[in-house]
């Protein structure tokens, strides 16, 4: 067991964690933080999206233990409890999700899609909304989304 | 979908890394993990230690001088992505790395990952090899120098002894009146290419002084193509055959057929792939 320090949507934890679990479990299982969803667990679906010190990633390509002194935001920090962010609310507005599996590693992406590139083109959404997957719902109430999401956060 | 157990070491230094990777057992060093961890997860391989080399400072430097750019094995993609000093002085490894994954791929992702790995249908090792970069390699015995060309030995296979690390790769600089492009067919954005090229071409004097053909997706290895950079060289832009560029650096290869596409489709797309991207690489060079 590896002791790590991880700060969590702006709580500290101290942890006794196994090497070879995934920040994505030690998210789920250590800290009851069941929003981040794993899809794939190999890196192509994108369910498991969260931001670790500015960055987005998959957070089953890291283990916890790379996360030692890391600050994690996940799905649950992005809004407070009664307020959804404005890319939660285009999400709902536009029919961006149906099962809603994919959806929280779907906003993730946006809101630092929207973070590093304000006001994208389509072309830019696209590509940057290509490492998610949603497998009911299809895209372009999603692409709506980001656009809604872009002009609201820019207003 | 979990890894095995293993044992986790963290080196601050070069020289802590190569001793651990030189003890007992099986051991490999994880760079951003994003091809390591997903078969590790799939359990196609399984280790007793693993040693991490994010805490070791001199893997993450960049270094740029008049005549060549050397970027340590563990800088992040997307730190070299929107490093705009690298960026400018080797173009070529800017057009890359936009194909490379997505961009929470990238934003693990390292320089030195990719490289080693030596995927065949990946970006990055072709890039190295268009560019006859050298890389930087730490072992017990001391460091060296290895040539791109002689890196890429087969499929996830390079020169790297077992207890050697890539520190760094050092690519050259091709100065003014150069120009660059990377082009390649894959599925969908962000997957690995079925086929692609990067090139390099440079002019001087009105003809075509340099011009190098990476290709990949197009063998066990990236490869070059000889015989269409020699035809290039020499020639004045406004009278390149680029049909014959195109099927020139297809050639004589022999790709394989899987899933993706058959062994024909390869070599048939691969030769427009090569003629669309020489011919940006030569409008870029006219340019400036």
């Amino acid at each position: 067991m590896a002791d790590i320090t991880i700060i969590v949507n702006g709580t500290v934890h101290q942890l006794s964690v196994e090497p070879r679990k995934i920040l994505a479990d030690v998210l789920r299982e250590d800290l009851g933080l069941t929003g981040t969803h794993l899809g794939c667990e190999h890196g192509v679906c994108g369910a498991c999206t969260v931001i670790v010190d500015g960055d987005a990633v998959r957070s089953c390509l890291q283990f916890g233990v790379q996360a030692d002194g890391a600050s994690v935001t996940t799905i649950e920090g992005l809004s407070s409890a009664d307020e959804l962010t404005a890319v939660q609310q285009a999400m709902a507005d536009h029919h961006g999700l149906q099962c809603g599996f994919c959806t929280p590693g779907m906003v993730v992406s946006i809101t630092a899609l929207l973070d590093a590139n304000p006001d994208p083109d389509d072309q830019q959404i696209r590509e940057g909304m290509s490492g998610n997957l949603c497998r009911c719902t299809g895209y372009q109430g999603i692409l709506r989304a980001v656009r809604q999401a872009a002009e609201a956060r820019s207003t | 979908m979990k890894p095995a157990a293993f044992d986790y070491v963290l080196p601050s230094s070069v020289e802590e890394a190569v001793s651990a990777l030189a003890g007992e057992g099986d051991r490999k060093v994880l760079a951003g993990g994003q091809s390591l961890i997903p078969v590790m997860a799939m359990r196609l391989v399984a280790f007793d230690e693993l040693i991490d080399l994010r805490a070791i400072d001199e893997l993450k430097r960049i270094e740029i001088t008049d005549d060549s750019a050397t970027v340590g094995a563990m800088v992040r993609q997307a730190t070299a992505e929107q490093h705009q000093e690298l960026c400018a002085a080797v173009p070529l490894l800017g057009q890359a790395l936009a194909h490379v994954g997505h961009f929470q791929i990238r934003n693990r992702g390292t320089i030195g990952g990719s490289i080693a790995h030596a995927d065949p249908a990946a970006e990055l090792p072709a890039v190295a090899l268009a560019l006859n970069a050298s890389m930087e390699v730490a072992g017990q015995s001391g460091r060296r120098t290895v040539t791109a060309a002689d890196f890429f030995e087969s499929t996830f296979t390079t020169a790297l002894a077992e207890n050697e690390i890539l520190t760094s790769i050092r690519f050259p600089i091709w100065g003014p009146q150069s120009g660059f492009a990377v082009e390649e067919i894959s599925r969908r954005h962000g997957d690995f290419a079925i086929v692609g090229t990067a090139c390099g071409v440079r002019i001087d004097n009105g003809a075509i002084a340099a011009a190098s053909i990476g290709l990949f997706g197009m063998g066990s290895t990236p490869l070059r193509a000889p015989d269409a950079e020699a035809l290039l060289i020499g020639t004045n832009p406004g009278d390149v055959d680029l049909g014959a560029i195109g099927t020139t650096a297809v050639g004589d290869l022999e790709p394989t057929s899987d899933v993706h596409a058959s062994s024909e489709y390869r070599k048939a797309v691969g030769a427009n792939v090569v003629a669309q991207a020489v011919t940006r690489a030569i409008e870029e060079a006219q340019r400036g």
